[in-house]
């Protein structure tokens, strides 16, 4: 352990090039998952094309994907350019699914409710769908994040640096302390971040948190009951 | 109805979030990693040192560094860039500008079937084979080559000195080493065509010596700077056909920079022996210091 | 697309598909690693994820394990479990990585598959007189059944598509071109390799949204509101996750 102590500052700053490259991603895959989620959930013509094509992207080894992309982009292999871009494909190949089943998942007696008050589809979306659809995108969302964190590692395989490089340089120097210090730094940043949407998640839509009251104190009424509230 | 209030929050931290997505873009740029290219050897004196993913390049190249850091010069590092392949168009387009490199590897880059093999005809044959762009310094005196190695047992059960000496094995043999072993001139088709000795191929990678002091190989691609060969009591085969090019450390720099750079890294090469390299390797796997730490504690005993 | 084509020729060369490093020889060492991962975390979180379910405790502990479970780098756990282990037992940390990356999906899977069940049609069993062991057997588990599917698809495509990783430790599967064109920048390898991969996870997939659709009991298949409908190819890796909050949104509705 005696290396984890002696090496806090090297773990400290790969940690931070490793969030930062991650939450790019995770944060380009979310901003893109909306509109691209919203037209395929829309437009149902598109639906099986976004949907199918953006969750096929996942089949995709992300070794392969990391030397590929440059290749067809232009970029550099060894940027973390290349790294973020690989890794917002995935995050997309999980988000926009995400986006399309949260949007489902909206009480179509709330959208025509919202129509009835007088919301156009712009302002409808933002204020009702969008919100309504919350939890069920946060939970993508934090899969997302999860899965972006412990995957980035992989990009040290490419010469992007971040805690992925206490696994190679670890296991060619057989310092075992060194490779798990990579797992655990990769495990705790990616619980922080999860917390931290998790926290957000009650902070955006505390709605979510009051409704186990709410469904205590209806304990015996029927089910429909709720939908028709 | 409270949907007013919550469109405020959600909403407005949302575009708050695409806002400094979009301006982050724009403004400190933080995709663009791409060290600056082209006129470089002017204006600043910064200079892009990169290195191997293998930790005792890594020290090398740390060693460079600090040195040029001394000298004036503003060192970039781009540490850690996998394989030949895969960083020397970076070298050759400039966006890195000094490489610790060891030279019969490097010429068998270039020149897959050039027939050099001793220190000093392959370092002139490099000098040749270098695109324009790029300059070799000095050579250390320092290699780190590939090798066939094999354990002390196997050795003394099979009667081994050289390479030769496998055609005697009667067990199969199986060489060790990494993936992409299995193209290079000198791996599996190398010693089958050198020496006409057939052996299987595994892609041990960074276990090789670890699989081969297991058993799970009996022959490993072993680089000749490796501690672990006198620790694990390896034998490093002897080459009498030369199937292995003598491979020196060297720095490889960009064409136009040599001059400036080599005021600062001749001087480091020439004092960068074979013992000195294990030495440095040792204090990397054993002692587990870090490149950084062995880097400067070699320069101040070594200037 | 010279580079499509040079993967395609990389493919179809007869050299490819011949010898020790045969890609017949790495696809079948891919899909022993993906069916034995699988097939262990599934006994180990199929019994578990119906107990949790069933007796309706243990949800947050699972859900809190599965977390930390996803947050662990594959990659770096087996390195870690290599230099553990040793070179000898390379194939035991392989198969401990992959099942700790397969576990989470299937017992949410399981778990949800049973909390998605309407409280009313396990209260109208036991007043049928069922014990709770008949109820678990005849009731639930069968009407849990499509969810539980649906976790072990994706962890399948997960591990399917994690197996890769495998070849930096020696030990095959359609990673080792991957890798070894990584190294040698050789895109047709690459390329050639991972479209492998893909093609190998997208007929998994396939296979599984067929076994998902069966999955749904026959009673419910004609007025299917129970099961989901089978969902296109290629879903996120972790979507039992959302379907379990997605679920839990249905569970609490229709609990109230």
């Amino acid at each position: 352990m005696n290396w984890i102590l002696e090496n806090l500052d090297l773990i400290g700053t790969l940690a931070l090039e490793h969030l930062r490259q991650s939450l790019w991603a995770i944060a380009a895959g979310f901003l893109i998952s909306l509109p691209l989620g919203w037209a395929a959930w829309r437009y149902r013509s598109l639906r099986g094309l976004v949907v199918t094509g953006t969750g096929l992207l996942y089949t995709i080894p992300s070794l392969a994907l990391l030397m590929i992309l440059p290749v067809v982009t232009g970029m550099s292999a060894i940027s973390e350019a290349n790294l973020i871009v690989s890794l917002t494909v995935y995050a997309l190949a999980i988000m926009v699914r995400c986006v399309v089943d949260g949007l489902d998942s909206v009480d179509p007696q709330t959208r025509s409710a919202a129509t009835a008050m007088g919301y156009g589809p712009g302002r409808r979306f933002a204020a009702v769908e969008l919100p309504l659809a919350g939890p069920v995108i946060l939970a993508g969302l934090r899969v997302t994040a999860v899965s972006t964190i412990s995957l980035a590692t992989v990009g040290i395989l490419v010469g992007v640096t971040n805690l992925g490089y206490l696994f190679t340089n670890g296991l060619q120097r057989r310092i075992i302390p060194e490779v798990l210090a990579g797992v655990l730094a990769v495990a705790l940043i990616a619980l922080l971040i999860d917390l931290l949407l998790v926290l957000a998640g009650r902070w955006l839509m505390p709605w979510t948190t009051a409704r186990p009251q709410r469904a205590r104190r209806a304990r015996n009424s029927a089910p429909e009951a709720v939908g028709t509230r | 109805m409270k949907f007013p209030m919550r469109k405020t929050r959600a909403g407005s931290v949302l575009a708050l979030a695409g806002m400094l997505a979009l301006a982050g873009c724009g403004a400190s740029d933080p995709l663009a990693n791409e060290p600056s290219t082209g006129a470089s050897g002017d204006a600043g004196k910064t200079v892009v040192v990169g290195s191997q993913a293998y930790y005792s390049n890594e020290i090398i190249a740390e060693i460079y560094a600090q040195a040029l850091e001394k000298a004036g010069f503003t060192v970039e590092r781009q540490f850690n860039i996998g394989q030949r392949d895969a960083y020397m168009p970076q070298l050759e387009n400039g966006s890195i500008d000094i490489m610790p490199e060891y030279t019969g590897n490097l010429l068998q880059y270039f020149e897959p079937d050039t027939t050099a093999r001793a220190t000093d005809d392959v370092y002139d044959e490099l000098g040749k084979a270098l695109p324009d762009s790029l300059a070799v310094l000095d050579q250390a005196q320092a290699s780190d080559q590939d090798s066939y190695t094999v354990t002390e047992k196997f050795a003394k059960d099979n009667g081994l000195a050289s390479i030769e000496d496998l055609a005697k094995v009667s067990e199969k043999l199986t060489l060790g080493g990494p993936p992409e072993l299995a193209e290079r001139p000198y791996g599996p088709k190398g010693l089958s065509k050198t020496y006409g000795i057939d052996a299987a191929f595994s892609a041990t990678g960074d276990t090789t010596v670890e699989d081969l002091v297991a058993g799970t190989v009996n022959v490993g691609n072993v680089f000749t700077a490796d501690p672990r060969i006198k620790t694990e009591n390896l034998v490093v085969l002897k080459d009498p056909k030369a199937l292995f090019l003598a491979s020196n450390v060297v720095p490889v720099v960009e064409a136009d920079m040599s001059d400036d750079l080599a005021a600062v890294l001749n001087p480091i090469s020439a004092k960068l022996s074979a013992e000195a390299l294990i030495d440095l390797n040792v204090q990397s796997t054993v002692d587990q210091k870090s490149a950084e730490d062995i880097a400067s504690a070699w320069l101040g005993s070594n200037s | 697309m010279n580079l499509l084509r040079d993967a395609f020729s990389w493919l179809t060369d007869p050299a490819q598909w011949t010898g020790a490093s045969s890609l017949l020889l790495l696809l079948g060492q891919h899909l022993m690693y993906t069916a034995i991962a699988v097939a262990l975390a599934a006994v180990i979180a199929i019994p578990l994820g119906w107990a949790i379910g069933h007796t309706g405790r243990g949800r947050e502990i699972a859900v809190a394990v599965s977390g930390l479970a996803r947050a662990v780098p594959s990659f770096g756990l087996l390195i870690l479990l290599v230099l553990l282990a040793g070179v000898l037992h390379k194939p035991e940390a392989a198969v401990i990585t992959f099942v700790l990356l397969a576990i989470p999906s299937i017992l949410a899977g399981a778990y949800t598959g049973l909390e998605s069940i309407d409280r009313k049609t396990i209260d109208a069993a036991r007043a049928m007189g069922m014990t709770e062991r008949e109820i678990l057997a005849k009731v639930e588990i069968p009407l849990g059944l499509p969810l539980l599917v649906g976790g072990l698809r994706s962890a399948i495509l997960q591990v399917a598509a994690t197996v890769t990783i495998a070849a930096y430790v020696n030990l095959g599967g359609l990673g080792l071109p991957i890798i070894t064109g990584l190294n040698l920048r050789r895109y047709d390898m690459v390329l050639g390799g991972a479209l492998l991969v893909a093609a190998l996870a997208l007929v998994l997939e396939l296979l599984m949204a067929l076994a998902q659709r069966m999955s749904v009991p026959r009673g419910l298949r004609s007025t299917s509101t129970a099961g989901p409908p089978a969902e296109p190819a290629g879903r996120g890796a972790d979507h039992a996750n959302t379907t379990e909050l997605h679920r839990d949104r249905t569970v609490e509705r229709t609990r109230t």
